[in-house]
């Protein structure tokens, strides 16, 4: 008996001093690699600074765009056991799966107390927001709607004015086709690739509000631009290298930086794949707004959330209020190669590339893109993923057409 | 007697908690995905609230009427007819090499099972890197580049990113068949030595005496003592082909118009990507029921076997 009770009171003295020393934040990611690790930690490091005695724990899921991360978040939730705070894409990603069913605090009220709420673009507000309130606050931005480019391969063709239209844009396809160049690198064996270029299409032919305007319930589905975007993405399909469907994004970029392909159209991270190529942006490669879109900002972003029930809530909300500081975004952008989501960022850290970018996300429409989870819930991604990988090989428009109709339709857009 | 029941009653005890472990882990876990495959729970919030609506057939229903499934069933009989072929020839041929003590068989031996112990994944990576086509024919790579170097541009194909097909069999896939039967013919072919090996020298001898040519053994007398070994070679590589994933994701993805689509792809899309679980669930029932289908009345014949030995 004796025993027992002094085995008990030892017991009782290991559990009560593990929770003394529970001062933890548990930070989830899928920031693994290259420039995005460095990144975080150096947001930890800087956090460890202001707060030594937090203890981060890292819990971060290997995988390209979080796929992994994703599987393991969603079974964490379902479990009860959240993190203290995760990184997920800015809009439907998070609402559509967290918000709508009630796991996360809405934050407005403290971006209004910490005095951030303005510095951030009305339209990021907007795309971060659920019925009036903020759930996530967005760290970096990268921008979807970018055409890469070969400097040396556009020289030799004798080019000298970055295309603006389909028609400059298909002219100077035609050149690097005549000249035994690829004239737009693809590589979808992932498929989000070819998705990822039909938003950017679709964005064209709606412009910034009617492309907006498909996910508010504003504008439909069934409009003459999504035919028509589809009868543009036909018109490209020759001039994508034909082995395609066996590459990568990065497998593409390659065919522009091997100075076998002219243009690639990707969002910004390729920015930073060229430069760790060694690269000069400028001087190597340039870049323009995909053609149609230069009025617009194809919005890509990752942002922090708090689930209910966050085992130290009060450690996951100093981590908020830091990473939407000023400082913290300075520090994570550079490193990682994307732009702050406040405005009023330092310019003089960024490379020549995104300063371009960020002097656009200051001034033009910011859209949210659906391969990339702002825009649409992943049900509609998965579908339309699939509608395009079909087209591409059938080329039958009205099908094409109606499988997107059907996919809006589940997702209860507008197809009238 | 009790002695007897004591036995039994100790040998309850020991297979109990894997009785219980394999209970909750593989049958109640079927059990749960069945009874997801009828309920409405197509988004993560459905699931989340957990409120289990009974929809009857409809995730099936809408499963079947899909064109990637459509594609998919085909793409699984296509690749597991060649594949259960192509591994058990091979297998067998080679097996018949080495027995016959070709110099050095113990060397080739080894050397043909050894892609079985590589995993799936690492045999898809290095093989979607042989077949990739490159852009022929300027600029090809992988086999595509050694046809050119050896002047044969004619084979020059675009292997698994072809889109053509032959009525519903995708030719994409033969890209991946020869991936699958380079993985597995070594194993094949340890099974079928082992059962030549264990052929009794004297029925050949007296075959021989008896002035049987070695054809005629080889298909009257060899194979069908060896018939129990292909049952099962097609067992264990028609349950691999039905539940095929990772050569399939690591090599070629779903492929252009979802040539080289299979429904464990499918399925990991559909609950993982997008939310859709009940009908990722039914797509894993139909998995079952196609390799229970030949499970089974394996398992019955030689549980059968067993009892009357």
């Amino acid at each position: 008996m004796k025993r027992f009770v002094f085995g008990l009171i030892a017991i009782l003295l290991v559990v009560s001093s593990v929770f003394a020393a529970s001062n933890d934040l548990e930070i989830f990611s899928w920031w693994t690699g290259g420039g995005e690790e460095e990144g975080l930690l150096a947001l930890f490091a800087k956090f460890n600074q202001y707060y030594p005695n937090i203890n981060i724990i890292n819990a971060a899921v290997a995988g390209g765009a979080g796929t992994n991360a994703k599987a393991v978040l969603k079974t964490r939730m379902l479990g009860g056991n959240p993190p203290d705070s995760f990184q997920v894409h800015a809009g439907m990603e998070l609402t559509d799966t967290y918000v709508i069913p009630g796991l996360m605090e809405p934050l407005t009220n403290y971006l209004k107390e910490w005095g951030v709420y303005d510095k951030f673009p009305k339209d990021v507000m907007k795309i971060v927001s659920y019925q009036g309130e903020v759930y996530s606050i967005p760290v970096n931005v990268h921008r979807g709607n970018v055409v890469f480019y070969n400097k040396k391969i556009f020289k030799k063709l004798g080019l000298t004015k970055e295309p603006t239209t389909w028609a400059e844009f298909f002219a100077a396809m035609k050149k690097a086709q005549e000249a035994g160049y690829i004239p737009l690198a693809l590589g979808d064996k992932n498929k989000w690739t070819l998705t990822h270029l039909f938003e950017n299409i679709m964005l064209s032919m709606f412009g910034p509000e009617d492309y907006k305007g498909l996910f508010d319930g504003k504008v439909s589905f069934n409009s003459p631009e999504m035919e028509l975007s589809l009868v543009l993405l036909e018109r490209l399909i020759p001039y994508f290298n034909r082995d395609h469907s066996a590459l990568t994004w990065q497998d593409a970029g390659r065919l522009v930086f091997e100075g076998k392909a002219l243009f690639n159209v990707m969002g910004d991270w390729e920015e930073g794949y060229f430069k760790t190529l060694g690269w000069k942006p400028g001087e190597d490669f340039g870049w323009f707004a995909v053609p149609g879109t230069s009025d617009a900002f194809m919005f890509i972003s990752d942002t922090f959330g708090l689930p209910k029930n966050a085992p130290h809530r009060e450690n996951a909300l100093k981590w908020l209020k830091f990473i939407a500081t000023k400082e913290a975004q300075d520090i994570f952008n550079p490193i990682k190669g994307s732009i702050p989501a406040r405005i009023d960022a330092d310019k003089s850290k960024y490379d020549v590339y995104l300063t371009w970018s960020m002097n656009d996300f200051a001034t033009v429409a910011v859209v949210p893109s659906i391969i990339h989870g702002s825009a649409a819930p992943e049900g509609f991604v998965t579908s339309l993923n699939d509608t395009l990988n079909r087209f591409l090989v059938k080329k039958n428009i009205s099908n094409a057409l109606r499988d997107i109709m059907w996919a809006a339709e589940d997702q209860g857009y507008l197809t009238e | 007697m009790s002695v007897q029941k004591n036995k039994s009653r100790m040998g309850f005890i020991i297979i109990l908690p894997s009785l219980i472990l394999i209970g909750i882990f593989v049958y109640y876990f079927i059990f749960w995905t069945i009874r997801t495959s009828f309920s409405n729970w197509n988004s993560f919030s459905s699931l989340l609230r957990g409120v289990y609506k009974y929809v009857g057939f409809r995730n099936y229903e809408r499963i079947f009427m899909d064109p990637r499934f459509q594609t998919d069933l085909w793409n699984t009989l296509f690749f597991t007819l060649f594949f259960i072929l192509g591994s058990v020839g091979l297998g067998l041929f080679l097996a018949n090499l080495i027995d016959k003590g070709i110099k050095g068989s113990r060397f080739f031996q080894n050397l043909f099972l050894f892609p079985m112990a590589i995993s799936f994944v690492v045999t898809g990576t290095v093989w979607s890197w042989i077949f990739a086509p490159g852009n022929f024919p300027n600029d090809p790579q992988g086999l595509n580049l050694l046809f050119k170097k050896l002047g044969l541009e004619k084979l020059q194909w675009m292997w698994y990113t072809s889109s053509e097909s032959i009525g519903h069999f995708n030719l994409a896939l033969i890209a991946v068949i020869i991936a699958a039967v380079w993985q597995m013919s070594g194993y094949i072919m340890a099974m079928y030595l082992a059962g030549l090996k264990a052929i009794p020298e004297e029925i050949l001898e007296a075959a021989r005496v008896d002035g049987a040519n070695e054809r005629y053994i080889f298909w009257k007398i060899k194979m069908p003592l060896l018939k129990p070994i292909t049952l099962s070679a097609m067992i264990v590589l028609g349950h691999v082909s039905l539940k095929i994933f990772d050569l399939i994701y690591a090599m070629t993805g779903s492929g252009p118009n979802n040539v080289t689509d299979v429904p464990a792809i499918y399925m990991f899309e559909l609950t993982f990507r997008s939310n859709k679980y009940a009908m990722g669930s039914a797509i894993s029932v139909i998995m079952l029921l196609m390799v229970a289908v030949i499970i089974i009345p394996y398992l019955y014949s030689s549980l059968r076997r067993g009892v009357s030995s």
